[in-house]
């Protein structure tokens, strides 16, 4: 009715004016942009402040801000997963919950080891904690930004009425978190699930197209959540690498210091050479992390979105070949006919309604993939290559002034 | 492991023909190839130098020569064994420089298990710092075992022969360091410490495993004695020992049982040095001299300084390795996504990135050595050597301390000797006068015992002083070109993405 948002074209997508979503290309729209404009991080909860920018008609503003908590985000996510009418679309996956424990921990134990260090090293690796600190909490602003603009440019679910109240209504929306029995009902629906999606995928699919995404779902899933584990290793690796040639920066420092002979001036200045490798060897890794990892880990959550719709979809198959079974059974016998035809008709609608959707879904799908995964993987190189120059440079120039001096 | 250093190739890193040696030590004999190449000026003495290297394999082309690059052994390929005759072609080839520059450690070796003997070589310059106002470099390498147990080591001296290659147990090895430890050490000298047994690696080593980790052994131990080896000939006075040359040169060396570590002499050994670690603390000095209380002090400091170093260089070196197996096993995982993916541009550039992956874990692994063979073993080094300054400190506090206790005992004896005067008694006065005598003798003994190795450690500190600062300059540059190559490659890597046209669409 309203001015209906802009045709959802699968292949021209855009930079988001979100510098920050960086794992999806989503096409912005005037019709609705949100973003999450500030968070805040109180001792084990994060607020986020949902910005939201509208010309549609059904908000009474046309700009405005709410805050959010985790556990709304999630509720939002569950209303899209219940809600039958979506059955048909990849639920865009949730948000992981923010985790700043490790981050906590290590800034505990600094803490309660600052008697052992020297005052520089404890400020060095206090700024270092908060600077990771300060990553972690810009990945989940992150994430849940993604989340939200997802659904914002998804054509469907932009227009859900939980969404709409979720971006205006600026007062607490009384979502609690899963209490225990919520959750173990939960696992047990999980695993029901799980169960009955390997006999759903076991029914042979007519339609190729959708038989092959099968398939191909399956073994992608896995060996993105393969690929996304071993990159966490690595990178991981990769910033302990970092941390050593901290603490060597700061020993040869104090060797350069206490040193009487020429060799002083070396130990000081490859100690400042090192200082400032570690510094783009940390960078490294942290861009790995961004480039590489994250969008694995996204792309694990969205595959099992996306195998999910293709359960329902199997469901939904199985359902109306069972609605068949019973109609020719109800005709066979001549009993409750209409009722099987009516149950049949609703299976068949809801099956079709589903293919349908499902189709230009996985297309979709697709499309953003491939677009992902090449810009972040250009990306990514372009940045190794940048820090290979950076270290380069700083390395060649301190091997000339020393051995200059020789 | 010692495949190619042999004319006759011995197979290859699968040597198992190991000898049954009772002493449990020793496993490795190692070569010790030490050239001297004359002055500078002296014509010909034959590319010496060149040669016995040759025990280089072609890969050695990581040894970086500072100075006239082209004189070098890096060339070399000819194989050292152990004829005579075969060091004719060996001394006949290349050119014949004198002067070398200077590789103090092993350089990378790239790849484990194949290691190869390391050349040293030392620079004029060095020369002229000799005290001994002697001109002529030492060459030494030590070859790989070629059959585990032994090390070939080849010395050229200008003395005797021009290159003796002889083999040596480890046990010679450290045979020849407690000999010189207990000649030297006690009047001043800084005697390098030999390389350390490790119980654990060896008997990996005996039983066969011919897993990385027993090859890394191998090459760990060959290069630290290469690195003992030289450090010892650099030292003038050692150099001139007895022992040392026979070391170098004879062809049969009686055995050094006394160096097991669970021996007998080595119990004893142990109980020796708590023994000295208890009388150190009970010794306070007057120490007149300030130099030696400042130096003391540095020593202190440098080595606990060091052992940090070390420590965490050593963690680096564990890090490094982790990352590049865990690059390795992400590579892998990238490829396996690659295949599955079914895009095919993406699908080509997600190998495409597995492949980059699988070149610098192997990058990572190269640094990893790198960072090792270069940098934490030479910390290593230096913190057993400041050990040995330490003991040397320690020997003159000892001499200090005997010249004091003798001198009081002078006293006491002058004490009862004027006593003895009003006893009257002759002959006890002579005897006590007697007594006087020898102890005067001994107290100007002791004087000058004092004296001397005070003036030895002057000396010894700044030689070790001069050869400490050369050792650290060389080897830091050494370092960073390896991470300067290092970061090379890595750009030379990543350049694989013609922007956009591998995924295209």
């Amino acid at each position: 009715m309203e001015g209906e948002p802009s045709p959802r074209s699968g292949a021209c997508f855009h930079q988001g004016s979100f510098p920050r979503a960086v794992n999806v290309d989503l096409q912005t729209d005037a019709t609705l942009q949100v973003d999450i404009s500030d968070a805040l991080s109180e001792r084990d909860k994060v607020k986020f402040t949902v910005h939201t920018k509208s010309t549609l008609p059904n908000f009474k503003q046309n700009e405005f801000s709410v805050v959010r908590q985790h556990e709304e985000f999630i509720w939002l996510h569950d209303s899209f997963v219940e809600n039958e009418e979506y059955a048909g679309y990849i639920i865009p996956p949730a948000p992981p919950r923010p985790d700043f424990d490790a981050s906590r921990e290590k800034l505990q134990k600094l803490g309660e080891g600052e008697g052992s260090m020297t005052k520089e090293e404890f400020t060095k690796m206090k700024q270092e904690l908060e600077a990771e600190y300060l990553a972690i909490f810009k990945k989940t602003v992150a994430m849940h930004e993604v989340f939200l603009c997802r659904v914002a440019a998804h054509p469907v679910l932009r227009k859900d009425m939980n969404f709409h109240v979720f971006l205006e209504y600026n007062q607490d929306l009384s979502v609690r978190g899963k209490n225990k029995r919520e959750k173990m009902e939960d696992f047990f629906k999980n695993v029901v699930k799980s169960a009955d999606g390997v006999l759903v995928a076991g029914v042979k699919d007519v339609d190729d197209f959708f038989e092959h995404e099968k398939t191909f779902l399956l073994e992608y899933h896995n060996r993105v959540k393969d690929a996304s584990s071993k990159s966490d290793r690595m990178i991981r690796s990769h910033k302990s690498a970092a941390d050593d040639i901290n603490r060597i920066a700061s020993t040869l420092y104090t060797l350069g210091t206490q040193d009487s002979t020429d060799v002083c001036k070396f130990f000081l200045k490859v100690s400042e050479l090192f200082e400032k490798t570690r510094k783009i060897e940390a960078r490294v890794a942290a861009d790995e992390d961004l480039k590489l990892a994250d969008l694995l880990k996204y792309y694990l959550r969205e595959s099992q979105a996306a195998k999910d719709l293709l359960y329902r979809r199997g469901r939904a198959l199985v359902d109306y070949e069972n609605a068949n079974k019973a109609l020719d059974k109800a005709r066979a016998k001549n009993k409750d006919v209409l009722q099987a035809e009516t149950s049949q008709q609703v299976c068949c609608q809801k099956f079709e309604k589903i293919s349908e959707s499902a189709k230009q879904e996985l297309i979709d799908f697709k499309t953003r993939r491939v677009a992902a995964f090449r810009k972040n993987l250009v990306e990514l190189a372009e940045l190794e290559l940048k820090h290979a120059k950076g270290n380069l440079q700083l390395l060649q120039s301190c091997v000339g002034v020393l051995k200059g001096d020789t | 492991m010692a495949a190619e250093m042999e004319p006759p190739p011995l197979g290859d890193a699968g040597q198992t023909d190991f000898r049954e040696i009772e002493d449990g030590e020793g496993f490795f004999v190692s070569t010790v190839t030490i050239l001297e190449s004359p002055e500078p000026s002296s014509p010909d003495p034959p590319s010496m130098p060149a040669e016995g290297i040759s025990t280089n394999g072609p890969k050695q082309e990581d040894i970086s020569l500072d100075d006239d690059p082209e004189d070098l052994f890096a060339e070399a390929t000819e194989e050292v064994s152990l004829d005579s005759p075969e060091r004719e072609p060996i001394l006949s080839d290349g050119p014949s420089p004198a002067i070398t520059p200077v590789t103090p450690t092993a350089m990378l070796t790239p790849r484990m298990g194949l290691g190869t003997a390391e050349m040293f070589e030392r620079s004029l310059d060095e020369l002229e710092e000799d005290e001994s106002g002697d001109t002529f470099d030492m060459h030494i390498a030590v070859s790989d075992p070629e059959k585990v147990g032994t090390f070939n080591t080849t010395s050229m001296t200008i003395f005797s022969k021009n290159e003796t290659t002889v083999r040596r147990r480890f046990s010679d090895f450290l045979g020849l360091h407690s000999k010189l430890a207990s000649r030297y050490l006690h009047i001043g000298y800084i005697v390098p410490p030999a390389p350390e047994k490790s119980i654990v690696g060896m008997t990996k080593v005996k039983v066969g495993k011919e897993d990385l980790s027993s090859a890394e052994f191998v090459e760990k131990r060959r290069s630290a004695l290469e690195r003992y080896l030289m450090r010892t000939v650099k030292h003038p006075i050692l150099l001139k020992d007895p022992d040392v040359m026979m070391f170098l040169e004879s062809s049969e060396l009686p055995r050094a049982v006394s160096t097991q570590a669970l021996s007998g002499a080595g119990i004893l050994r142990m109980v020796n040095k708590a023994a000295d670690a208890v009388n150190k603390m009970t010794i306070k000095m007057n120490e007149s001299d300030a130099w030696f209380e400042e130096k003391h002090q540095q020593f202190e400091n440098l080595d606990l300084q060091l052992r940090k170093l070390h420590a965490s260089v050593e963690c680096l070196v564990c890090h490094r390795k982790e990352l590049s197996v865990n690059t390795a096993s992400f590579a892998k995982s990238a490829a396996m996504l690659g295949n599955s993916e079914d895009h095919t541009a993406l699908s080509r550039a997600l190998s495409q990135l597995a492949e980059v992956e699988e070149k610098i874990d192997q990058l990572h692994q190269d640094q990893a050595y790198a960072d090792f063979y270069l940098f934490s073993e030479l910390l290593g080094d230096y913190v057993r050597l400041i050990t040995a300054v330490k003991g040397v400190f320690d020997h003159r506090m000892k001499t200090w301390s005997k010249w004091q206790d003798t001198q009081l005992l002078l006293q006491k004896k002058r004490e009862a000797e004027s006593k003895l005067q009003f006893a009257n008694k002759p002959d006890k006065l002579q005897q006590a006068q007697d007594e006087i005598k020898e102890l005067e003798g001994k107290v100007q003994q002791g004087e000058k015992d004092f004296e001397l190795i005070s003036k030895t450690i002057r000396k010894e500190v700044s030689r070790f002083e001069k050869e400490r600062v050369k050792d650290f300059k060389v080897v830091i540059i050494k370092y960073l070109e390896s991470l300067v190559q290092t970061q090379q490659q890595v750009q030379h890597i990543w350049v694989w993405i013609p922007i956009g046209s591998v995924v295209g669409e």
